[in-house]
């Protein structure tokens, strides 16, 4: 019993340390999403609600600019489903990291953990996800964000527009730090992105009426499915993927 | 939107981002065999995220050559394999010094 208690206190001690540099990084990110959230005339309390339940870059950006064009629910819905997708792969990968007697709810839980950064950690932890550690890290690093969230939103009225402008490239900054470094490893990634672009691009210029959600939807659904039937992964690449 | 409209997307994005989180933890008990599937979930993230970030970060800026520039500097940024605060703070930064420049 004695070390077993011993054992969670060293856990949720890793997890503390472990996540409260994710959690600054994501206060400066959430940050620039509550000036989005704000402009989308989301409240504050809303904003703090939304991020401690999504707690994701892209998907919450989505959500605040569905928001701001009045979209459809069920639109949001479909959005917020494609832009978090990568969480589909990495609950997937995750699975196999899970302690095979743990149950429903314990599952559920971690499921409810996951970002890039907190699946980021799991990944590294030696062995079996420890669900002590992995909770720990993540409600610091999720207060954090909400707090992010709900500071922007307050504050976005207090700051210089030229700042709050600089400010809302945050999140761009933030997409291109995840999919850069592994186009620089991967040439059939580096070639995927530069076509998204490009083909967001054209969408926009050629099709304007069509929504900036349903955009984001059709070309993911059809860049990836291309680049599957054209450049199926190698198995060591699916060990990649999941690093 | 209403107050009240907003609480429910926001409720119906909690929910869907929730079930995207759990359901393949919850269900899946042994490795994906099917290489298309791999190979599709492998490059969602990479396709979303592009096509969300441009044109919208050009948008974003205060004038098109500013985004332009805070596009260039951040791509540059994580190339040289800087982390996500770092990046973030450097798109900032240029497109801050950039927007002062009038075009």
């Amino acid at each position: 019993m004695r070390r077993n208690r011993d054992f969670t206190r060293r856990m949720v001690w890793k997890g503390l340390r472990d996540g409260l540099p994710i959690g600054l990084g994501y206060f400066a990110v959430a940050f620039s999403l509550g000036i989005t959230a704000r402009g989308a005339g989301v409240s504050p309390l809303q904003g703090w609600v939304a991020s401690i339940l999504n707690h994701a870059s892209a998907g919450e950006y989505a959500l605040y600019a569905l928001i701001g064009a009045h979209a459809a629910v069920w639109e949001t819905a479909a959005v917020i489903f494609v832009t978090n997708m990568r969480y589909l792969l990495m609950s997937a990968a995750l699975s196999q990291k899970m302690d095979p007697k743990a149950g429903f709810l314990r599952r559920l839980g971690t499921g409810f953990c996951i970002t890039d950064e907190i699946f980021g950690l799991a990944v590294a932890h030696p062995g079996a996800v420890s669900c002590t550690y992995l909770w720990t890290a993540f409600i610091l690093a999720d207060l954090m964000w909400a707090g992010g969230t709900l500071c922007g939103i307050l504050a976005g009225n207090v700051l210089p527009p030229d700042v709050v402008t600089a400010l809302s490239v945050a999140i761009y900054g933030m997409f291109l730090a995840i999919i850069i470094p592994s186009a620089r490893k991967n040439r059939v990634l580096c070639g995927l992105i530069l076509v998204a672009f490009a083909c967001s691009f054209a969408f926009g210029l050629l099709l304007p009426s069509l929504s900036e959600g349903m955009r984001t939807i059709i070309l993911t659904v059809g860049l990836s499915a291309g680049a599957a039937l054209l450049f199926p992964l190698k198995d060591e690449d699916g060990k990649e993927a999941k690093a | 939107m209403s107050s009240s409209e907003i609480w429910i997307t926001i409720l119906v994005g909690a929910g869907v981002s929730l079930l995207v989180r759990a359901l393949p933890l919850t269900l899946i008990r042994r490795p994906i065999k099917n290489r298309f599937i791999r190979s599709f979930l492998f490059y969602v993230p990479y396709a979303t995220l592009a096509v969300m970030t441009f044109p919208a970060m050009i948008d974003a800026a205060a004038h098109p050559a500013a985004g332009i520039a805070a596009l260039a500097a951040g791509a540059a940024a994580a190339w040289f394999g800087l982390g996500l605060f770092p990046v973030a703070i450097i798109t900032c930064a240029v497109e801050f010094l950039a927007g002062l420049i009038p075009v």
